[in-house]
Formats: C-alpha cells, sequence, structure tokens
C-alpha cells in the first residue's frame, strides 16, 4: 500500500505530461473555434471528474445517514436496487426514451442509472461507518476544486468564442456554479463547527444539496440555453482523434484526483488522530488534577 | 397523527402569542424591508415600463433578506432557559416541532409581504399587466419553499459558531431554484409576457420535495449528538 | 491569432489551482505531524 502511492504518482505525472502533448500537438485544430477548441481537453474531463466526485460525496452521506440504524439501511439498500431495476427498465419503454433529448442513447442512460446502485453497494463494501464521513469531506473538497477549474476555464472558453465571458442562461455553466456554491456552503458549514454533531448536519446539506441539483438543472433549462450543442453523446459530430485525445485527458485527470483524494484522505486520518490524541492528553491532565485535588492525594506522599 | 397535530397547533399558539406579546422578529423584519426597500427606491428610479422588469428581483430579495431575520430568531428563543433541551427529552414528535416552526414563520413572513407589497406598489407606480391572481400561488409556494428550508437550516445552524451567518450561507445556495423560479415567475405576471405556470409547477415541486426531505431528516438533526 | 493566449491562460490557471490545493495539502500535513509529536512528547 506505501509502495503503491509512488508508483501511481509516476505513472500518472507520465500520463499528465503525454495528456498535455496529446492535447497541444496531436489533436487536430477545430475549424471554427480554432486552438482555443483546446481547453476542451482539460475542462471536459475536470467537469466529469468534479461531478463523480459530488456524487460519490452524495452516495457517502446518505450511507452515512442510515448507518446510525439498521432498519434504515435495509430501506435504503432496497429503495436504491428498485432504483436501479426500475431506471434500467425504464430506459428502454418507448414512452421515456421520447423524454430524453435527441441524439441520447438508452444503452447509455441505462449504464448510468446502473451506476447508482453498483456505487452504493461498492462505497458501502469498501467503507466502513467511522470512514463514510472522511470519504465524504474528501470528495466535497477536492470536487470543489475541480469544479473551481471548470468554472475558471469555462469563461476562458467562452469570451473568444462568443464574445463574452459569462451567460446566466447558460444550462451548464450556471448550475455548475450553483453546484459549486452548495458545496462551498457545506465545507464552510465543516469549517464552522468540528464537533461530532456536524458529521451529521453535514451528511443532511450533501443530501439536501443533492436534491437541489435537479431543480436547479431544471429551472435554469427555462432559460434558453446559449451553449454549445452537447458535443458527448449529443449526436454531434466528434473527430475519432479528439475522443481519443479526451479519453487519454479523463484518464490522466482520473488517476490525479484518486491521487489527490487519497492525500487527502489520509490528512483527514492524521487530523482526527491528532484531536483523539489532544483529548487524551486533557482527559489524562484533567485525571491528574483530579487526583493532586483529593485529599488523599497528599496523605499518600 | 391526531398528537402530531395536537402538539403542532399548541406549539404554534405559544409561538405567536410569543411573538404577539414581544413582537421582536416582527418589528425588526418589517423595519428591516422598509430599509430595504428605501434602499431600492434610492438605487432604481427607472420607469414604469422598467420597473416591472425587475420588481420581481427586488420584491424577492428584500423578502429573503428579510425572512432570514426572522429565521435566524425562531430557535434563539428555545434555546433560554433550554427549552429545547426539554422538547428533546420530551415524547412529543419532533416533526410537530418542525412544522409548527414553519408554520410560524409562514405567517409572520407572509404578513410582512402583506404589508409590504402595497409600498413596492406606490413606490414603482406598478400596474400588473399578466393575469394577477396567480402572484398568489407564487407567493404562497415561494414563502413556503424559503420558509421551511431556512427553519431546518436554523435549526442546523444553531450547532455551530456565529450561527447568525451560517443561515444564509446554507439557505441560500440550495434556495436557488426556488429564488429564480419566485423572481422569474413575477415578471412573467407583472410584464404579462411570458406564462408563469412553469414556474408555479417548479415552485411546487421544490416544495413537495424539500418539505418531505426537512420532515425526514429533522429528527436527526434534533437528536444529534 | 490573438485567442491563444486564452488557451494559455486556463492551461495555466489549472495547474495554478491545483499547484495551490496540493501546497495546502502538503502544508496541512507539516502542521499535523507537528501537533503530533508536541502531543507525544508530553
Amino acid at each position: 500500500m506505501k509502495r503503491l502511492f509512488p508508483i501511481l504518482s509516476v505513472i500518472t505525472a507520465i500520463l499528465l505530461a503525454y495528456a498535455l502533448y496529446a492535447a497541444l500537438v496531436v489533436a487536430p485544430t477545430e475549424r471554427t473555434m480554432g486552438d482555443v477548441q483546446r481547453i476542451f481537453y482539460y475542462h471536459v474531463p475536470s467537469a466529469w471528474t468534479a461531478f463523480l466526485l459530488f456524487f460519490i460525496n452524495f452516495i457517502a452521506s446518505i450511507q452515512y445517514l442510515v448507518s446510525r440504524k439498521a432498519s434504515a439501511k435495509t430501506a435504503a439498500k432496497w429503495i436504491v436496487l428498485a432504483i436501479g431495476a426500475v431506471g434500467t427498465i425504464a430506459c428502454f419503454l418507448p414512452r421515456v426514451q421520447q423524454l430524453f433529448p435527441a441524439g441520447m442513447r438508452p444503452s447509455a442512460v441505462a449504464t448510468t442509472v446502473l451506476l447508482i446502485p453498483i456505487f452504493y453497494f461498492l462505497i458501502g463494501w469498501l467503507f466502513p461507518e467511522e470512514k463514510l464521513d472522511v470519504l465524504a469531506v474528501t470528495t466535497a473538497e477536492v470536487g470543489v476544486v475541480f469544479c473551481t477549474i471548470v468554472l475558471v476555464t469555462g469563461p476562458l472558453w467562452a469570451r473568444p468564442v462568443w464574445g463574452i465571458w459569462w451567460a446566466v442562461g447558460d444550462l451548464r455553466l450556471t448550475s455548475t456554479l450553483v453546484l459549486w456554491l452548495i458545496y462551498v456552503s457545506y465545507l464552510v458549514l465543516r469549517g464552522f463547527s468540528n464537533s461530532a454533531q456536524t458529521q451529521m448536519l453535514a451528511a443532511a446539506l450533501a443530501v439536501f444539496g443533492a436534491l437541489d441539483v435537479p431543480l436547479v438543472f431544471l429551472s435554469i433549462w427555462f432559460f434558453r440555453t446559449q451553449h454549445p450543442s452537447p458535443v458527448i453523446g449529443g449526436g454531434g459530430s466528434l473527430d475519432p482523434r479528439m475522443g481519443q485525445v479526451l479519453l487519454i485527458n479523463w484518464l490522466a485527470f482520473s488517476c490525479f484526483a484518486f491521487l489527490v483524494c487519497w492525500s487527502r484522505f489520509r490528512l483527514e486520518l492524521l487530523h482526527r488522530e491528532v484531536e483523539e490524541a489532544h483529548a487524551m492528553e486533557s482527559l489524562a491532565g484533567a485525571g491528574v488534577a483530579a487526583k493532586a485535588s483529593l485529599p488523599l492525594g497528599r496523605s499518600s506522599r | 397523527m391526531n398528537a402530531l397535530w395536537a402538539v403542532t397547533l399548541a406549539t404554534l399558539v405559544k409561538d405567536i402569542r410569543l411573538e404577539w406579546r414581544s413582537k421582536d422578529a416582527l418589528n425588526s423584519m418589517l423595519f428591516f424591508s422598509l430599509l430595504v426597500v428605501v434602499i431600492f427606491v434610492f438605487s432604481f428610479d427607472p420607469l414604469a415600463e422598467e420597473s416591472r422588469h425587475i420588481v420581481g428581483g427586488l420584491v424577492w430579495v428584500a423578502f429573503l433578506f428579510a425572512a432570514v431575520v426572522a429565521l435566524n430568531q425562531t430557535w434563539a428563543r428555545e434555546l433560554r432557559n433550554q427549552v429545547l433541551d426539554a422538547y428533546r427529552v420530551s415524547p412529543a414528535p419532533a416533526n410537530a416541532l418542525f412544522l409548527a416552526k414553519a408554520l410560524g414563520n409562514f405567517i409572520f413572513v407572509s404578513v410582512l409581504e402583506a404589508l409590504m407589497t402595497p409600498l413596492f406598489v406606490i413606490f414603482y407606480n406598478l400596474r400588473v399587466l399578466g393575469p394577477a391572481w396567480q402572484l398568489i400561488p407564487i407567493a404562497v409556494l415561494g414563502t413556503w419553499a424559503l420558509v421551511v428550508n431556512g427553519t431546518f437550516f436554523a435549526a442546523m445552524s444553531l450547532r455551530t459558531r456565529s450561527r447568525e451567518i451560517m443561515l444564509p450561507l446554507l439557505l441560500f445556495p440550495i434556495s436557488i431554484p426556488a429564488v429564480l423560479g419566485m423572481v422569474a415567475g413575477t415578471t412573467a405576471i407583472l410584464t404579462g409576457e411570458d406564462s408563469a405556470h412553469f414556474y408555479i409547477v417548479l415552485l411546487l415541486t421544490y416544495d413537495v420535495v424539500f418539505t418531505t426531505a426537512c420532515l425526514t431528516l429533522f429528527g436527526m438533526i434534533l437528536h444529534a449528538e | 491569432m490573438n485567442a491563444i493566449k486564452f488557451l494559455f491562460a486556463a492551461y495555466i490557471a489549472t495547474w495554478v489551482i491545483h499547484g495551490a490545493y496540493l501546497a495546502s495539502l502538503v502544508r496541512r500535513f507539516g502542521k499535523l505531524r507537528q501537533q503530533l509529536r508536541e502531543v507525544g512528547k508530553k
């Protein structure tokens, strides 16, 4: 385990260097947008990573909330299984398929839906109860970092292409901003109090935030969107070479995010260890003080 | 079920009576939103035509800030003399307490809105061009959306340092879709250019989702130790 | 092509943000290690 980290770091560094080379040199220049389009190879993988991390945070928070009660745990298990089963079947019903945006393949949606139970059980299996909260902090913080990158590179792309930094009516940029705000408030809540209750409060807030995301999306969707039409899975024609470069960048950034999460996870464990040591110390100090104040303490001397 | 409503009603009546005697929350809220209105009047001096496009936003921003003033005082009252601890050990259902607090806040904020709306109408020379009755469902659903989450997050921020700042930090990001629905819906009705049906449905969905979430999780928040 | 500077700005910004976060992680690790040592000494 100890040796895995440096090995993985070296692999990630090589991957990132190659991904940079691929994004700047190998990938063909886009016809209408020119070289600016190459921001895409950083913007999109960062967005995917951030969303994945927030999704893991949501699942870890739910697992943490239900872990207190055996009945809630069982109920959550069956609900997740039901969501997976019903969602997958629903994707292949013609009535439901009409609701999908044009060009979105039902098999792709079904796979995404199936990921919910898979992630749920994987996280429950890999992380015992007290580690779930550590996982939630880790993913929220690293997710905010990646989300910040999405929000910085987005306007830098929009400015030369659309001539404006920001389009308020734009669906994806604005909902990403709201998501970022929700998770920053999550981190603020964690920063403001660090008692044992905070873990519960933060988990509840994460659930609220996750419930909010579809509503945010829906509300902004009603405004006209100014984003270039979805390139991924949206029926748009992506040059296969561009797809490969995107995939390499995504792989490199995923490895990088994994390493950062790993470090943050260990930092949180160390933090709790230090807190525990402090608590033990003050407990021992109190014990000594109590002994000294007892009349027996003097007589025994 | 009956016990739930009995406790809810008792707590609600108690809160209203307390508020009626002290008028702490209501007075501070009223004066605060009056100040916001006056500042807005100085900052924006639009023509009648323009004002229809911006008043929706101004009204709801003023109410949002005023609601935070009221929400911050919701639980502060129960902290004195350890009333909240008494609630915690009592067999009364936690959700009854939550419902009573949320309904109480709903009443306070509604009173505030009823008193403040005429001021906006006077200052900005408003005349509604769309179907005016639709403003009522938007106001009711929008206020409930603010208040239900606000009550929940106020209970949450009780456990943190500097809780008065904490509440808006937690509440505003989550409320963005609701605020967007209220503002855009009100603007659509005032200008009469669009239909507000979508926004009413959006607010209704928001209310249903978050009321359910609050009622599910409130027990955990109250008893979190 | 003037737009190329936006490309460089985006790539540099990405790594500046990552670098800043990694630096904060390193700093926090160092602080905690020191605290742990102090607690152990007493």
